[in-house]
């Protein structure tokens, strides 16, 4: 079983959620598809069993020993990536989007296409089960695409050791990434936040997710630090016929067990806070 | 002009918080400044203010049109897309175009010599104009559901700004991929938020390199001091980064932005702070030649 910890806006606690959610009773595959930010690795420390390259597009590099400036690549370039200054034809990494377009209609041949090649996938064991994340080397686009790697080195682990749950924390926002994360799972968790930007952004998430059919249950995390906006969200969930999986209140704690390289669960789980996660967990399973 | 990227590798660092205080807070300087919510996929700089929507303007991509009658089924399209947007199957005679990968690079239509690719636009967001108080003042990315890639709309709304403003305040997405950079590299710096906690640490570190990457100028805010450790602090420090700025956590400063209210409005000490880091920002770089 897929489980996906989404939610629009950034720092709303999916990464501290999914980290409790993987140390509780069961062992479970920790997948980070955050790739962009990957961080549970900083609290679990997993073992280096497995590398592999993810290769994220490619760029365009000019030969300037076969260009004859004709600048034909200029006119057929449609992400503005091209220009000529200073007597040469220059190519702008930021806009480049790797179609190859300019290397195939170049008479010359003196564009060749470059694999962005520093990208990484890895996997191994932790604590409670096996990891998998991926490291997107800086500035290197196609992130849903690594994160479908992530997933399927996700599945096999599964299929290999016998653990039956996948908890994949996902990226913020609602593009590409996410919807690699949310494609096919079976359970997806929003985690949001009571201000207005976390309604407004968990309303935007749960549009994306009716596009995919999927059953969605929302956790409205720090409730305590705004409780009539926490109502808002729970009233307009209900009307919308959405499950609100539980509140958790604002709890400095999570950051000193992050700091301690801990779950808030293994932090001390006789917390409040941490019993209130065991028992979304088991709603989130058994519903 | 000068123009100020508010970013950060971690989501919910403050950026937007940051944005729109820092935006007030010379407005009420009487400054006159322009906001770009760059955050495509989770707009939400607007809804801070009483702003009103003046104009929309759609942003669009080119995606082929495949006219059987002219298509030989050659498949020279299928491998000229570099992003498996054109499915083709030669015996049964059957060609689609699969418009959610398609990239617009209008490379198959290069590769058709028989006329069988002509294009139409599909719609990708919309550019959003807002004024206050009658003067034209933000502009909102606003990508659809559904869409992959949120990138043109954040560049059309960049080049949406009218250049007789003097600060541009760009409320960049978070991350480090392909819609941090394309609104970073449209700054003429970038202030980075982060929050005193490893996860904070991590994400800011990676930020960095890709800033450094990039020759791009930078400073870092550090917000909720108080909540985590001295990490973020020593790694500045060792790096040679400025600090800017470290705004303590106050339940006070949640509680008011959660209810969506501007803090430097009410907090005058708060507002002067932020004005001192954006005097500094354009005393060191306000003469950049950046008009992209």
């Amino acid at each position: 079983m897929e489980i996906a910890v989404i939610s629009g806006k950034g720092g709303t606690g999916k990464s501290s959620i999914s980290a409790a959610f993987a140390t509780l009773d069961c062992k479970v595959v920790l997948a980070d598809c955050d790739v962009d930010a990957a961080n549970l690795f900083l609290i679990f420390d997993p073992s280096h069993e497995e590398e592999q390259i993810y290769i994220a597009g490619y760029k365009a590099v000019i030969n300037y020993n076969l260009c004859t400036t004709c600048r034909a690549c200029i006119e057929y370039c449609r992400f503005g990536a091209i220009s000529f200054q200073e007597g040469q034809v220059k190519i702008s990494e930021v806009s480049c989007d790797g179609c190859f377009l300019c290397s195939r209609i170049c008479h010359e041949n003196a564009i060749k296409m470059v694999p962005n090649n520093k990208s990484r996938l890895y996997s191994g064991s932790f604590r409670n089960g096996k990891m998998v994340y991926g490291r997107l080397a800086p500035g290197e686009e196609n992130s849903g695409k690594l994160v479908n790697m992530v997933r399927v080195k996700a599945k096999e682990l599964s299929d290999e050791n016998g653990l039956d749950i996948i908890i994949l924390d996902g990226p913020p926002g609602i593009g590409c990434p996410v919807i690699s994360t949310i494609t096919g799972v079976d359970k997806v968790v929003i985690v949001t936040e009571p201000t207005i930007s976390g309604l407004h952004d968990m309303q935007r998430t749960l549009e994306v997710i009716r596009k995919f059919n999927l059953q969605a249950h929302v956790i409205i995390n720090k409730a305590d630090l705004n409780p009539s906006m926490t109502s808002d969200i729970e009233n307009w969930c209900k009307t919308n016929r959405i499950t609100v999986a539980g509140l958790l209140p604002y709890d400095p704690l999570i950051t000193k067990a992050m700091i301690n390289k801990m779950s808030i669960c293994e932090y001390d789980s006789n917390l409040f806070i941490s019993k209130k996660l065991n028992k979304i967990w088991q709603n989130i399973l058994n519903y | 002009m000068i123009k100020i990227a508010v970013a950060s590798g971690k989501g919910g660092t403050g950026k937007t918080f940051l944005a729109t205080n820092i935006f007030n807070a010379l407005l009420q300087n009487n400054q006159k400044c322009v906001l770009v919510d760059c955050d495509a996929e989770a707009p939400n700089s607007v809804a801070f203010f009483d702003a009103e929507q003046t104009d929309t303007t759609d942003v669009t991509l080119l995606v082929p049109v495949i006219n059987t009658d002219n298509c030989i089924f050659c498949g020279k399209c299928q491998e000229y897309c570099n992003y498996n947007a054109i499915f083709i199957l030669p015996p049964v005679k059957i060609i689609n175009v699969i418009e959610d990968l398609c990239h617009g690079c209008g490379a198959c239509s290069v590769a058709c010599i028989y006329g069988a690719i002509s294009e139409k636009p599909v719609s990708l967001g919309q550019v959003v104009s807002y004024s206050l108080n009658g003067e034209p003042s933000i502009i909102e990315a606003r990508m659809n559901i559904g869409v992959m890639s949120p990138v043109s709309v954040i560049k059309a709304a960049i080049l949406n700004i009218d250049h007789q403003h003097e600060i541009a305040i760009f409320d960049s997405p978070p991350g480090t991929s392909c819609p941090f950079i394309q609104t970073v590299s449209a700054a003429d710096y970038t202030i980075l938020v982060t929050e005193p906690t490893p996860f904070g640490l991590s994400d800011l570190k990676q930020s960095v390199e890709t800033l450094r990457i990039m020759k791009k100028p930078f400073g870092v805010i550090i917000n909720r001091t108080g909540t985590g450790n001295n990490e973020v602090q020593d790694y500045l420090g060792h790096e040679n980064i400025s600090l800017l700025l470290e705004i303590p956590f106050k339940r006070e400063i949640a509680s008011l932005y959660s209810n969506g209210r501007i803090v430097s409005e009410t907090d005058h000490f708060f507002a002067e702070q932020l004005l001192e880091v954006v005097r500094n920002i354009i005393k060191q770089y306000g003469n950049s030649s950046n008009q992209r």
